[in-house]
């Protein structure tokens, strides 16, 4: 069935071109003729078809009449923004958001690593992770055919989620460039202060390979939405997706993927790379707080393109994700603040840019698919519920996840993934869930959503933590994953790094 | 001659230095410091995590003078730093034995 699609797809590429000049304007039944093997009664109804083209692999007899598709500038020109965009919430945000966090002798360790990380992921996921994230194979995990992004030119298109419309695979590309740099960078909050940096560089790489790049392609892999015109072809696209995409998981932008992934590698560095030296004994305190609230805003900011990024269009389902953004995220500050202002009676700018960040994390998998009432609820939630896991269970439980990156990123992450199975529903305010074959909304059901939430968190937490486990046993055997007694008392940006934040 | 070396409250440190130029001191060296008496310290929470902080910022300012300006500078000082509530400081005083104009070479009060 593959072979065939795939054989016609040839074909029709070529015809496509081949006849483009002359048959524009033309009837499409001469070269329907030439396909005859194929029946398009099924095909999509025209207000999807016109004006632009037909893509070929979804309807091969149109195709061949209509001229291939262009993508629209103001779509493109959105994408490269909203990729700057997610590129400023690592560094600079995440860098110092994380950096004002830690104590002054391990201010620029923490910015190294984030700045580092981002870097040799980006290299890594021009060399083998886009392949491997979206490209078909398994269900598990893609091919190495765009390996070196062998084949991709700037003419090469890349599917949205409307029918008809795309935009230059590189620039898809380079988005979920920013999206696989990001994620490993998360992790280093939780191990914070006290981590090996060639260690660092080495359990990323592994993770990066065998848990984000397998898990962005279950949630994310499938043909697009023009391989879908009907029932059978519905299949044919379902079974060969991604094995979350094909539960009918929904993640509009990277919560099981980047959050609930990364927190949980975050929890297994912490448990596994041990407690600071002098934790709970010695004042472990942020040394600047004033950059952390620098990074968190520029987090916040760069969310935008992360999010209303992630629909791929300049559309209102863009707008819709960019509105709920920024409400779930001022629901879930004021949430934090007041739970802590009332439990232990002073709202601080830490809980603030906290809160700031746990709704930043619930809204991303909701927030193409809730309206903006759910997103308030989701902001309202999700900061009580952070701020219990931080601020005790934590403490009850006694690991050293240093810069809470369980506690916000996991912990924030099932609790949206979650919600955003129930306030899809558009009976709550949802968009609901497109059905392309009839080309409206499906009908909600509760039951089956959630199964398929719980699955995606289930298995995030499962391949997470199972290859987080192997990987930092492989760094300790081979490299050590602790720096020396000596060397964390002193900081690791002398010891490590053999330079100094700040000179006074 | 006396030296004396009083403990103040950061924010009392203009007064203080005005009250002083007034009465006539040439000079005053000003240090920040940290240090606990009898005023408590303060709690600090970081997500939870509970920091008692003993060491309050404070600032200790050290002035050499001639004996006879001995009780005006302790009075000026008392006014100046005083806010009545517990952790406005200490003054401690001194017998100074020499001092030394560097620039000069000058001894003892022509150096002051």
């Amino acid at each position: 069935m593959m072979k065939k699609i795939l054989s016609m797809f040839a074909l029709v590429t070529m015809l496509g071109l081949g006849f483009t000049a002359n048959t524009f304007a033309e009837d499409a039944a001469p070269s329907a003729d030439t396909e005859a093997t194929t029946p398009v009664a099924d095909a999509a109804p025209a207000t999807d078809a016109a004006p632009v083209a037909a893509p070929a692999e979804a309807a091969p007899a149109q195709a061949a009449a209509a001229p291939a598709p262009v993508p629209n500038k103001g779509d493109t020109a959105w994408m490269l923004i909203s990729t700057v965009l997610v590129t400023l919430m690592v560094i600079p945000g995440l860098a110092l958001f994380y950096g004002g966090l830690v104590r002054q002798k391990n201010m620029l360790s923490v910015l190294m690593q984030v700045f580092m990380i981002f870097s040799l992921m980006a290299v890594l996921w021009a060399i083998y992770g886009y392949s491997v994230a979206f490209t078909g194979g398994s269900p598990f995990f893609g091919g190495l055919s765009k390996a070196f992004l062998a084949g991709i030119t700037p003419d090469s298109l890349g599917a949205t989620f409307s029918k008809g419309v795309y935009i230059p695979e590189l620039v898809f590309v380079g988005f979920q460039l920013t999206f696989a740099a990001i994620t490993p960078a998360l992790i280093v909050g939780a191990f914070a202060e006290r981590m090996k940096f060639s260690a660092i560089l080495l359990f990323m790489v592994i993770w990066f390979t065998f848990s984000y790049l397998p898990l962005a392609h279950m949630v994310w892999y499938w043909d697009g939405p023009d391989a879908i015109t009907n029932a059978a072809s519905l299949e044919t696209v379902v079974a060969n997706a991604g094995w979350l995409w094909a539960k009918g998981a929904l993640d509009f932008a990277g919560g099981t993927v980047v959050h609930i992934n990364a927190g949980v590698a975050g929890l297994v560095g912490a448990i596994m790379v041990g407690k600071r030296i002098g934790y709970g004994k010695e004042a472990l305190t942020p040394h600047s707080l004033t950059l952390t609230m620098v990074g968190a805003a520029l987090l916040w900011v760069g969310w935008y393109g992360f999010n209303a990024g992630s629909n791929l269009e300049a559309n209102g389902y863009a707008a819709l994700a960019f509105v709920n953004t920024t409400i779930a995220t001022a629901a879930a500050t004021l949430a934090w603040s007041f739970t802590e202002w009332s439990l232990r009676g002073k709202p601080s700018m830490l809980g603030a840019a906290s809160g700031a960040v746990a709704g930043l994390v619930a809204i991303t998998p909701a927030c193409g698919f809730v309206g903006p009432m759910g997103a308030i609820i989701i902001g309202l939630l999700v900061s009580p519920i952070c701020y219990f896991f931080v601020a005790k269970v934590k403490y009850w439980l006694g690991y050293d996840d240093a810069l809470d990156v369980f506690g916000i990123h996991a912990v924030g992450g099932i609790f949206g993934a979650l919600a955003t199975g129930v306030f899809v529903n558009p009976a709550l305010g949802g968009v609901g869930v497109v059905d392309y074959v009839a080309n409206g909304v499906s009908a909600y059901d509760f039951g089956a959503q959630m199964t398929a939430q719980i699955t995606a968190v289930v298995t995030a937490i499962v391949l997470s933590g199972v290859v987080s486990f192997i990987a930092f046993k492989i760094v300790d055997v081979l490299i050590g994953l602790r720096v020396s007694e000596e060397s964390e008392r002193e900081g690791l940006d002398t010891s490590a790094h053999g330079e100094r934040a700040y000179h006074s | 001659m006396k030296f004396v070396s009083a403990i103040i409250k950061p924010f009392k440190l203009d007064e203080v230095r005005e009250a002083l130029s007034i009465i006539g001191v040439q000079g005053i060296t000003v240090t920040e410091v940290k240090g606990f008496g009898r005023q408590k310290g303060h709690t600090e929470l970081y997500r939870g995590a509970e920091y008692v902080v003993d060491f309050l910022p404070k600032v200790k300012i050290e002035i050499a003078i001639q004996d006879d300006l001995l009780d005006q500078v302790i009075e000026a000082i008392e006014k100046s730093a005083a806010t009545g509530k517990i952790g406005d400081g200490k003054i401690f005083i001194f017998n100074l034995e020499q001092v030394y104009r560097i620039r000069t070479g000058e001894t003892g009060v022509e150096a002051l």
